[in-house]
């Protein structure tokens, strides 16, 4: 079986020395990173000669300012042709196939003539050759995708087949239109020094309306000739062809053809035209005679057209399984030897054959960059063209060029967003394909990462929305951004993660005595399950905002809860104790004989379960200090209120 | 494939990696100068040098980074028997000022008394691990149990492997599906060496690393080694380089035909085995999607290698040396995009000789009827203009080579002596 891919690129990497050098290299997500070392040990001339690093990338295209509007628009085109799908069925679908490969072609184009634009007013010879390059590139790609949508696409039959194709060439070979101008522009145009060019040009396209108006020029300048003029357009005026609204039926066409063919003979036989060579000449290319067609060939330009005129005069009801033998043959007899074909004219020449698997292979040795392929093989998928040629790996196909075209979006710093949707339609490998590109976006902005984050979850993909927030968090918290960090995780569902951040808060709480980003911590609420930390947090920083209400009894309630319901850590309880003290010096009652219990148990636990150090040193004997006198003062505080509960609690009974 | 930029890397010794970030903003290079430098792309797209520093008394081996989930992380390997691990330092100094990060180093894992020849952070799944081997034959794996204290890394495992390691791969794919797998490269080049590549895998019963194959038709020195990333598929793909490109399938045999408790056994195939490089193969890395196998040999090329949709793989590309020095500024942008570039094939046959070819069509002016009467119009007629295109003008152009004066090297250690 072929394969797609043709010789390997080689791409030069400037100063490296191959021959005695090696490189060494990284894959990142949209570029190669090479360099120049020796992997030899130990060998004598150690030193890079080429001391650089080369960036390298892989699909310059992506990179084209005005191809930016190819991708852009040909995206929307795609996505439309996903969604357009089964329900509609025949006639109404083909229309609908036909009408997006125009809508394709238009782009491509609209693009071209931009580049065209572009080409002159360049300002150096060397882009705006670079740019018209560009431009005959993107113009056989509409060439040969015109060409596809008239065979595969359209499916023309007999009869109508010349017809498009006759527009085909008309449309790509169109020089004569500015010639056209030019002579009917000049003072007498039938002396013009093109005349004869432009009448024969017409009539090898098929033109005839228009080369009988200009023989009737000729007719009107030089009334010696006028009637052979007379007589060539009444045989153009007469020329049978198969009118769109017309009832003729092929066989009825062929007839009145045939006869029309004999009338033709007869006059080149009875001399009709001897004394006029360009007139004789003109009728010889009505006749269809090859060697007369092959005498015009600097007006034919190419083979193709050839192929289409000679039909047109010698076979206008060709069926399309005849059309690649008699492309063969004008193939041959245009090249007569002198020059073999071309890529484009091997591409051309499997469409004529009707051997799409060929077309798009030629295509992509051809072509460097894959949204030609990707775009015109996901089509013709539509047109269900690749399962009925028997390409077991037809879905296979269209689905590996769409993931490659996919990937060299990705690269890019924009445009990744529209290789989203092309991974969307890829059914076998493009979800976890998007799963490794899309986790690669560089998170530069919020902005960016909320995209990216907005992506993920739309289709679900929980690990890699995991992992974005999860950056980000780490991120803000190398950053000292506390608030940013605790959301990030909160949205990444990572405890562990909230825990570590949490503590940072309370850690900070402790040194500075005060909460930043408090909105954030008032406004956590079912998020605060995520974490025990955080559930403390939450619930400590809940404590401060009733304290400051004045809602003591409150407060000294939950403060309690978070010390016996094992909330708080351990290693926070002294500060919890310590934030007791002032509600216990409260001119009323706030904690009950009971609570106040719970408290002093809490600090006895706290304080039994210390351990003692070997040697402390000055500052740990200072430490100790302070919180020894803590202890104290919370003892007599305790005590203090206990008895005032007491009292008050008995009394109350009492009464 | 193009040059898009060449950045004067300013090692005053060879270079002996470079690595991307995960996100491919930031880039570290490591040299025999024993310095580690560390670059950043700024939004314009040039890249500036950030921070360098030296990192080792040896020559630095291999750079790498951890995954941004961890921070700013990086490790690498040296000559000077051990690896060790940086954390950027988000500083209130005027580094930041200055565009200059600071790195701080977290650890120096000395076990090893050989050269460290590779070091590689395990998957993001298994949490902060970091494995390295050596010339000894060990292939060790630590950890980093809190990620916010990089200062704490534990040996969990030591690997012996018999043989000098030159390198490694972690299989990347997900905890869910498979076991944590390793895979080790050996150069040993002594002639009763056999097999070259042994593969590990996690043990959830014994929590210990066992061998669960070695490919026994790899018995030349192997250099690298990479284990492709999953996509999904049951199997594994593992690509090594030795005195060619070798491309394996691990198919695993399913656990109830193999003993149970034991380790995975797997079918081993071999796919796909290039020369092209003539001599020895030095690297193997696969692209972030594992469609595209890179490899480095002794031809002095990267070649690129890819399967195709029938899965036949072939060469696709070669970055090769031009061998023409590069002229003196230091950042160099080539960004001229041209469609089809890569192949003058197609523009010579649009702009060839052959019956002079015109291959821009100035519009038709709308014609009733015309299936493109309505485009037509959008814009006038422009000039008829032949086109001709020289065909190399894919290839890029170096004005004025001039040599550049290198600052002299630093006395290269004697690396090939024995340790």
């Amino acid at each position: 079986m072929e394969e797609l891919d043709g010789e390997p690129t080689v791409t030069l990497i400037p100063g490296v020395n191959s021959k005695n050098k090696q490189m060494c290299f990284d894959w990142g997500p949209g570029e190669m990173l090479v360099c120049e070392t020796s992997f030899k040990k130990g060998k004598s001339e150690l030193v890079p000669g080429c001391p650089f690093i080369h960036i390298i990338r892989k699909d310059v295209d992506v990179y084209s300012q005005i191809l930016r509007k190819l991708f852009n628009e040909s995206h929307g085109i795609f996505v439309g042709l996903q969604r357009i799908e089964e329900e509609l069925t025949g006639k109404s679908r083909k229309a609908q196939l036909v009408r997006v490969s125009k809508n394709y072609r238009s782009v491509i184009r609209a693009c071209m003539e931009e580049m065209h634009q572009a080409a002159i007013a360049a300002k150096d010879a060397s882009s705006s050759r670079q740019l018209s390059s560009q431009v005959s590139i993107l113009s056989a790609m509409e060439l040969i995708w015109n060409l596809c949508e008239i065979l595969f696409i359209e499916v023309a039959p007999a009869g109508p087949l010349l017809l498009h194709l006759l527009d085909w060439v008309r449309l790509h070979i169109c020089e004569v239109d500015s010639l056209l101008a030019d002579v009917l522009g000049s003072e007498n145009p039938s002396k013009h020094e093109s005349f004869w060019k432009l009448v024969t040009i017409l009539v090898l396209q098929g033109r005839l309306d228009e080369a009988r108006q200009m023989l009737s020029k000729e007719a009107d300048a030089n009334p010696t000739s006028a009637g052979m003029c007379r007589i060539l357009g009444d045989l153009m005026r007469t020329m049978p062809v198969l009118s769109p609204g017309n009832t003729q039926t092929l066989t009825e066409l062929e007839l009145k053809w045939q006869h029309w063919h004999e009338e033709c003979e007869r006059h080149l036989q009875d001399s009709t035209f001897a004394s006029s060579p360009h007139l004789e000449s003109l009728c010889k290319i009505m006749l269809g005679d090859e060697a007369a067609l092959l005498e015009q060939k600097e007006h034919l330009n190419n083979w193709y057209h050839f192929l289409v005129t000679r039909l047109l005069y010698s076979h206008p009801t060709v069926k399309p399984t005849d059309l690649h033998f008699y492309a063969q043959s004008s193939l041959d007899l245009f090249l007569g030897g002198e020059s073999s074909p071309e890529p484009l004219d091997n591409i051309l020449m499997a469409a004529f054959e009707f051997d799409i698997h060929q077309v798009i292979k030629e295509c992509s040795i051809a072509l460097s960059n894959w949204w030609f392929v990707a775009h015109l093989t996901d089509l013709l998928d539509h047109c269900k063209l690749l399962q009925s040629h028997n390409l077991y790996f037809g879905s296979n196909m269209r689905e590996f060029l769409l993931l490659e075209y996919a990937s060299g979006l990705f690269a890019h710093h924009s445009l990744w967003q529209l290789g989203v949707d092309y991974f969307d339609y890829c059914p076998e490998l493009g979800r976890v394909s998007l799963e490794l590109h899309i986790e690669r976006i560089p998170l530069s902005t919020e902005w960016k990462a909320l995209k990216v984050l907005r992506i993920c979850e739309q289709r679900q993909m929980t690990e890699q929305v995991r992992s974005v927030c999860k950056i980000l968090a780490m991120k803000a918290v190398r950053n000292n951004r506390l608030g940013s960090a605790l959301s990030w995780s909160i949205r990444a569902k990572d405890a562990a993660f909230a825990t570590l951040v949490s503590d940072r808060f309370l850690r900070d709480y402790c040194e500075h005595g005060c909460f930043s980003d408090l909105d954030l911590i008032d406004n956590l609420g079912p998020a605060m399950m995520l974490s025990d930390r955080l559930t403390f947090l939450g619930k400590y920083r809940e404590f401060h905002r009733l304290y400051g209400e004045k809602r003591f009894v409150d407060a000294s309630f939950l403060l309690l809860s978070l010390m016996t319901s094992q909330i708080a850590p351990r290693s926070f309880w002294m500060t919890l104790l310590t934030d007791a003290l002032p509600l216990l010096e409260q001119k009323q009652v706030i904690f009950s004989a009971e609570q106040t219990y719970e408290l002093m148990r809490c600090l006895e636990d706290l304080t039994s379960g210390r351990p003692l150090c070997g040697e402390p040193d000055t500052q740990q004997l200072q430490d100790d200090d302070i919180e020894a006198t803590k202890v104290e003062m919370l003892r007599l505080a305790l005590a203090r209120n206990l008895a005032r509960a007491i009292i008050k609690e008995g009394s109350l009974e009492g009464s | 494939m193009f040059v898009a930029r060449s950045i004067a890397a300013d090692h005053k010794d060879l270079i002996h990696d470079v690595s991307f970030d995960f996100h491919g903003r930031r880039m570290a290079t490591c040299s025999s100068d024993q310095s580690v430098k560390v670059w950043d792309k700024s939004e314009s797209g040039d890249w500036h040098c950030t921070a360098s520093w030296k990192t080792h008394s040896g020559s630095v081996w291999r750079v790498t980074w951890a995954h941004p989930e961890f921070g700013q992380v990086l490790a690498s390997c040296s000559f000077d028997r051990t690896a060790a691990v940086w954390e950027e330092i988000v500083g209130e100094s005027n580094d930041k000022l200055r565009g200059q990060s600071h790195w701080v180093k977290r650890t120096t894992l000395v076990d090893s008394r050989t050269s460290v020849t590779d070091v590689k952070f395990a998957p993001k799944h298994m949490g902060l691990m970091l494995a390295t081997c050596s010339a000894d034959g060990i292939v060790r794996i630590y950890e980093a149990p809190d990620v916010m204290n990089l200062s704490q890394w534990s040996l969990q495992h030591e690997i012996s492997c018999k043989l000098s390691c030159s390198c490694i791969s972690w299989n990347p794919s997900s905890s869910r599906a498979h076991s944590p797998m390793i895979a080790v490269g050996s150069d040993d080049s002594s002639p009763n060496a056999m097999a070259k590549v042994q593969i590990f895998e996690y043990n959830e019963n014994t929590r210990k690393y066992a061998k669960a194959e070695t490919l026994m038709t790899v018995t030349d020195p192997v250099h690298d080694i990479a284990f492709a990333p999953n996509l999904g598929r049951s199997f594994h793909i593992l690509a090594i380089a030795t005195k060619d490109v070798r491309i394996f399938t691990l198919k695993p045999v399913r656990k109830e035909l193999t003993s149970s408790g034991g380790p995975t056994k797997f079918e081993i195939h071999i796919v796909a085995q290039f020369d092209n490089h003539n001599s020895q193969v030095w690297r193997v890395s696969w692209n972030i999607t594992g469609t595209v196998l890179a490899s480095s040999g002794d031809d002095g090329c990267v070649r690129l290698w890819k399967a195709n949709y029938m899965d036949n793989w072939k060469c696709t590309g070669i970055l090769k040396g031009n061998g023409s020095p590069v002229s003196g500024s230091s950042q160099q942008g080539n960004s001229n995009p041209s469609l089809g570039s890569n192949t003058p094939n197609l523009q010579h046959s649009l702009n060839g000789s052959s019956a002079g070819r015109y291959f821009f069509p100035p519009l038709d002016s709308p014609r009733a009827g015309s299936r493109w009467s309505s485009y037509a119009q959008l814009l006038p007629p422009p000039p008829l203009v032949e086109y001709s295109c020289d065909a190399d003008t894919a290839n890029l152009q170096y004005p004025h080579p001039r040599r550049r004066s290198l600052s002299r090297p630093l006395n290269p250690l004697p690396e090939n002596e024995g340790v």
